[in-house]
């Protein structure tokens, strides 16, 4: 059985992006359950989506310590997820920041040490830089869709199965940007 | 009350609760909870099957209830109870799966997935029908395994009802009665497992992300200036409830839908004028249509003066943008009648009934203060569009 945490804030596509990869896991013919954990994710709470599957899934949701990618789309909310690695995981971090309320009205302070302490801490920790993969793509809204590829160079699917998982789910419209950013997530994984 | 385990479950169960209500003529519950309803899984699709209108049998002892007929029908609920009962112990709903017989495990809802995960080896009784319990199946189980636990989400119904039958069991002992279990907890409960550390602390704090209002809501400008005002608030259910958070701070009391308007003839009854002259009640369109006209009623027909916001939107927009019967539009996107919430609460009594435009923040905050002035009931209807709805 494989387990994955996508984690972000409301609006990032969170969501959307375990939608693909369910669809990709069930048209393998794998059992798959997917949980999703967000207080009023519209409203910008923090968002998470288990992923599981395998031949037979229980739980929906993943244990602690058994995580094997944590792909988070933001740089705190990674550290909410921390519970979830193991020393095998793989944990996928986008390299950006949104202050939640408690910072924008002066509360707290983000910390500014999270990357450093993870690669200090973590050594399966992979840092991506998205800016320039969704200038490119032409949408910082395929943010989700970019780190979809940056997982895919780990999971045992082909191509092609992606790309059908995407055009289920997204619409005519915005299908060739999104593509595009797929691609351009799988170059961010060297 | 039929309860599930996954989402597979639960759309079985439902077609299945349908059966069991026309087989046993009574209603019938699917309890979905907090995981079942936020968690997603493969399901077995099948070909629509048509059923046909039953003639409706003109029957008043079966359908009007009154204490006459009540009484005969209640005889005829216990007589269905006792069947059902059987029905439980045989159905297959509730089913025993035999692994070692060392230890035996009632379970129920998620908390069964936990279980077949954590204590694969474990002997499990899984109740997938909750009421009426299945005397036979328990007692059963009990007398076949060295240890009997009920492992189940929060208050020990199941527990209870299998201590009551005179069996000793396992129970809120271990596992917690409060929050949602999680497979982890179950292993820590059933098998003394816990999960290996492998990271240090991390050295700063980190900072929470609660959900707020959005950038250009209606609502902040309401609350900004019933936080200048420094109004008591007595508060509903929806989006807005997020005024009581940081940086608005400003609601002091909510409870259920409607009950806002209900709280505020309370407290200037308790608490008379001069509560009612520093107070609002704010509803949103939606949760006012729902159970906030019974409210109004009240204030007026039982002489309170206070001043009741509608926080019109247009939408509701909470749980997703659905459209509700002030937007004239219906669930199913055709055009309907658009009721008119300023002529219903004058219908209600209401003299005073304002609507204002937020964006307008003078006049929002002259008209409240007006409104909360005034000696008599007034409803002040607070009307743009959701930020989000198109």
């Amino acid at each position: 059985m494989k387990n994955v945490i996508f984690a972000g804030v409301g609006g990032q596509g969170v969501i959307l992006a375990s939608k693909v990869l369910m669809e990709v896991a069930m048209k393998k013919g794998y059992n798959v359950k997917e949980s999703e954990v967000h207080g009023m994710a519209q409203r910008g709470g923090s968002v998470d989506c288990h992923i599981r599957f395998g031949k037979e899934v229980y739980s929906p949701l993943i244990p602690r310590g058994r995580a094997d990618y944590v792909v988070s789309l933001e740089l705190l909310e990674t550290m909410r997820k921390l519970d979830y690695l193991n020393k095998n995981s793989v944990l996928i971090v986008n390299r950006e920041q949104i202050n939640p309320a408690p910072v924008e009205i002066g509360a707290m302070k983000y910390p500014d040490n999270i990357e450093e302490w993870l690669n200090q801490n973590f050594a399966s920790t992979i840092v991506v830089d998205t800016a320039a993969a969704l200038k490119e793509a032409g949408t910082k809204k395929a943010l989700n869709i970019v780190m979809l590829g940056c997982l895919s160079k780990y999971l045992d699917f082909e191509v092609k199965d992606w790309e059908d998982a995407i055009k289920s789910q997204i619409s005519e419209k915005f299908l060739e940007q999104n593509l595009k950013a797929f691609h351009l997530g799988r170059e961010l994984i060297k | 009350m039929l309860d599930p385990s996954d989402p597979a479950e639960a759309k079985e169960f439902t077609k299945l609760a349908f059966e069991i209500s026309e087989q046993f003529d009574r209603p019938v519950i699917v309890r979905i909870t907090t995981r079942i309803a936020h968690s997603q899984g493969l399901v077995d699709i099948a070909d629509r099957k048509e059923v046909p209108l039953k003639d409706f049998v003109r029957n008043p002892r079966k359908f009007v209830m009154l204490p006459a007929h009540a009484r005969l029908r209640h005889k005829f609920i216990e007589e269905q109870h006792l069947k059902l009962k059987d029905y439980s112990s045989d159905s297959g709903l509730n089913r025993i799966e035999w692994g070692n017989k060392k230890r035996g495990i009632i379970t129920n809802g998620v908390a069964y997935q936990y279980v077949k995960e954590t204590c694969p080896d474990d002997s499990v009784l899984k109740i997938g029908m909750v009421w009426p319990l299945p005397d036979r199946l328990i007692k059963e189980f009990a007398s076949q395994v060295d240890e009997l636990y009920v492992v189940e989400e929060l208050d020990p119904f199941i527990e209870d009802y299998v201590k009551s039958l005179g069996i000793k069991a396992t129970g809120k002992e271990i596992i917690p009665i409060c929050d949602e279990l999680t497979p982890e907890i179950v292993d820590r409960a059933m098998n003394k497992k816990d999960v290996d550390k492998i990271l240090p602390d991390y050295n700063r704090e980190v900072p929470g992300r609660p959900p707020g209002l959005c950038k250009g809501c209606p609502h902040t400008f309401v609350f900004n200036v019933l936080k200048k005002l420094d109004y008591h608030v007595n508060g509903d259910i929806g989006c807005y409830t997020l005024g009581a958070l940081p940086p608005y701070g400003t609601m002091h009391s909510q409870g259920c839908m409607g009950a806002s308007i209900g709280m505020h003839l309370g407290f200037e009854k308790a608490r008379g004028d001069e509560m009612a002259r520093h107070s609002v009640a704010v509803i949103g369109d939606s949760t006012f249509i729902h159970s906030g006209i019974t409210g109004i009623i009240d204030l007026v027909y039982n002489k309170g003066t206070g001043t009741v916001l509608i926080l019109d939107n247009r939408v509701t927009a909470m749980t997703g943008h659905q459209e509700n019967p002030g937007t004239g539009v219906t669930l199913a996107g055709e055009p309907t009648f658009e009721l008119d919430l300023e002529q219903l609460v004058k219908a209600c009594g209401v003299k005073r009934a304002v609507v204002v435009d937020p964006r307008d923040i003078a006049e929002l905050e002259r008209v409240i203060v007006e409104e909360v002035a005034a000696k008599e009931p007034s409803v002040v209807i607070v009307k743009r569009k959701c930020i989000l709805k198109k």
